[in-house]
């Protein structure tokens, strides 16, 4: 299998291991060898597709950015990873964090931009440190700052810590984080290359989109598209987690199938029971049943088939036991309680379909509630500000089409009289103060 | 609030942005590093600070999570009962936590040594059950016995 980021070199963690395995030749190449255009070009062949879970290519993402312009630009690499199922951009500032470092100034050099910033969610204190460090070494060893690597480009990087919230993830609310205000999405358009950060032209990539930079400067973009399924290539971070015998990080090939994955690589699903449903790429995108599962190749375009998406490729496994009521309901409550409350059909709507669904669970439901689940969640998705409202809709609307037997099964026969309640709800609008 | 010497730091961090504002979140942070929270009077002294109106720190700061609005525990645990850890036995060690401590969540025990929270996904779903410790370190894998290792250490530590 092909190795990209998580490449079996003890210590690679460090910059002289690092070096040592040809780091930072990738920028010296391009500092000496490229102009920024040809950068930009060479990361459109290699097919590169974003790994935030949206899968935009990445080279075409840059060239949207203005090249003549007397205002400054920005790069914000997205490092909120907060995506239940999701733990991969973890592993990189582990495993890797100098090839993410040098792929971020690649990506200024393409770009002509002079500040970027690492957006990292505030739980992982642990590795801000880590990449603090790294970035202290090589602000030391003069790959950071002024005259990068003695060229004539300079450039900073900065870490933002955020402060718990999944929403920070949404580019645009990464930006409003990074200004200060709280996280709240933005219209577009205008899109982040034209009015980003402070209304300057900015670009936001996912840590893994680009630590795959380095590679592609030193093995050729064409070596990339070759690397795993054309339409997606290269290789991902798949996390998995759940009812697994080995769980972690595993670096594989775009398109290599599920259950390859499953029972190959992570020794199949754990107690040495039979597979009932798996989530593919994070809590957001819908799940898969075990004969979808059975067929499944991992990577974007293949999963369109089972109406489910990539997204972070983190893979949740769940057993023939698993009570997936249960498991809609704690989906649900997460985006319920990271709703920004600024769009009505994501902020009540969220609210609606929990305590839908707590009434299941509560043995109150009635055989109209699973279309009326259905019918919320129709009415979130695409009404909204941003892509929050589709991924809590994803999830409600497809685990009850998939396995509406088991969902009608917790539904008494006899209806039950209910109150009629209203209430406005959102989390992140409460007054903590009172 | 500040020493001389913190005070130094946030110029250095409001030359990193285009605009003082975006120092808010920082200077949070710093806040609540030195206090264990973010009271009212912080948040006064943190807009004056920045320049900013009181009510736009308050929307900032109620917005976050990770921000505290009230003390907590000189050993605050966040238990992730998120999907991956629910189905590897979040929800049994949040539960099991609760009753050894005889608290719930929003609550202190009574020599003021733990408070408790559920909290998201931590990023940490392949080694579940999971717990974070005052916005920090991470315990993983974990079980009943560990966890009751962990509340023997935390108890030593003071
Ligand atoms: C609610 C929400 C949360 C998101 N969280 C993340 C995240 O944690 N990390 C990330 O890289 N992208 C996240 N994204 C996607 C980003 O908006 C953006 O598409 C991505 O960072 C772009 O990088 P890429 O093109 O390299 O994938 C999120 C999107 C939404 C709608
Ligand atoms: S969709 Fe939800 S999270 Fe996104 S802006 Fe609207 S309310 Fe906020
Ligand atoms: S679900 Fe608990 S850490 Fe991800």
């Amino acid at each position: 299998m092909t190795k990209i980021i998580l490449k079996d070199i003890d210590d690679l963690n460090t910059l002289e291991v690092y070096e040592a395995n040809g780091g930072f030749s990738a920028l010296k190449k391009v500092l000496k060898e490229m102009k920024a255009d040809e950068v930009i070009e060479e990361v459109k062949k290699s097919g590169l597709r974003g790994r935030g879970g949206a899968c935009f290519p990445t080279g075409l993402k840059w060239s949207f950015m203005p090249k003549v312009t007397d205002k400054p630009k920005f790069l914000c690499c997205n490092g909120d990873e907060s995506e239940p199922g999701s733990f991969k951009d973890r592993e990189i500032f582990e495993r890797n964090p100098y090839q993410f470092l040098e792929g971020t100034l690649i990506a200024c050099y393409a770009m002509g931009i002079k500040t970027a910033y690492i957006y990292i969610r505030g739980e992982y204190y642990r590795w801000i440190n880590i990449i603090e460090e790294c970035i202290n070494q090589l602000y030391k060893k003069g790959y950071i700052g002024k005259n990068v690597a003695g060229s004539s480009f300079s450039t900073d990087i900065y870490i933002h810590k955020g402060a718990g919230a999944y929403i920070c993830g949404e580019e645009s609310a990464l930006m409003s984080s990074i200004e200060g205000q709280r996280g709240y999405p933005r219209v577009k358009p205008p899109f982040p290359a034209q009015f980003g950060l402070w209304g300057y032209p900015t670009t936001i990539n996912n840590i893994e989109t680009i630590t795959n930079i380095p590679e592609i400067i030193n093995r050729g973009s064409k070596w990339f598209a070759s690397v795993g399924e054309p339409k997606h290539p290269g290789t991902l971070l798949f996390g998995i987690s759940g009812h697994i015998n080995k769980p972690g990080v595993y670096e594989l090939e775009t398109g290599t199938p599920l259950m390859t994955i499953i029972n190959e690589y992570c020794g199949g699903v754990w107690r040495g029971k039979s597979l009932k449903a798996v989530i593919p790429g994070g809590s957001s995108v819908p799940p898969l049943t075990r004969d979808e599962a059975l067929k499944a190749k991992m990577d974007s375009e293949s999963l369109k088939e089972f109406n489910s998406a990539i997204g972070t490729a983190g893979i949740i496994v769940m057993d023939q036991d698993t009570d997936l009521l249960e498991v809609l309901t704690r989906i649900t409550y997460f985006y319920f309680h990271e709703s920004c409350g600024q769009c009505t059909p994501c902020r009540e709507g969220c609210g609606w379909m929990l305590r839908i669904l707590r009434r299941i669970s509560e043995g109150k439901g009635r055989m109209s509630d699973l279309d009326l689940l259905i019918s919320v969640a129709d009415n979130i998705e695409g009404n909204t500000i941003c892509a929050l409202g589709d991924a809590a809709a994803w999830p409600v609307k497809w685990t009850i089409r998939k396995f509406r037997g088991e969902f009608e099964s917790k539904i008494q026969k006899e209806e039950i009289e209910l109150p009629n309640i209203n209430k406005v709800h959102s989390i992140r609008h409460t007054d903590y103060y009172t | 609030m500040f020493s001389e010497a913190e005070l130094i730091e946030i110029e250095k961090i409001k030359k990193r942005y285009e605009s003082p504002q975006s120092s808010l979140l920082p200077v949070l942070w710093m806040i609540q590093e030195k206090e264990g929270w973010i009271s009212k009077d912080s948040m006064s002294y943190a807009a004056e600070l920045l320049n900013i109106p009181y009510e736009y720190v308050l929307g900032v700061v109620s917005f976050y999570t990770m921000f505290f609005k009230k003390p907590k525990g000189k050993f605050h645990l966040q238990i992730c009962t998120n999907v991956s850890c629910m189905l590897r036995g979040g929800y049994e060690l949040y539960k099991y936590a609760c009753k050894k401590l005889g608290i719930n969540k929003e609550e202190i025990t009574s020599d003021g040594m733990f408070s408790i929270e559920e909290v998201e996904c931590l990023g940490s779903c392949a080694t579940a059950p999971m717990m974070q410790v005052n916005n920090k370190e991470y315990f993983e894998n974990l079980t009943f016995e560990k966890f009751d290792e962990l509340i023997e250490k935390f108890k030593k530590e003071i």
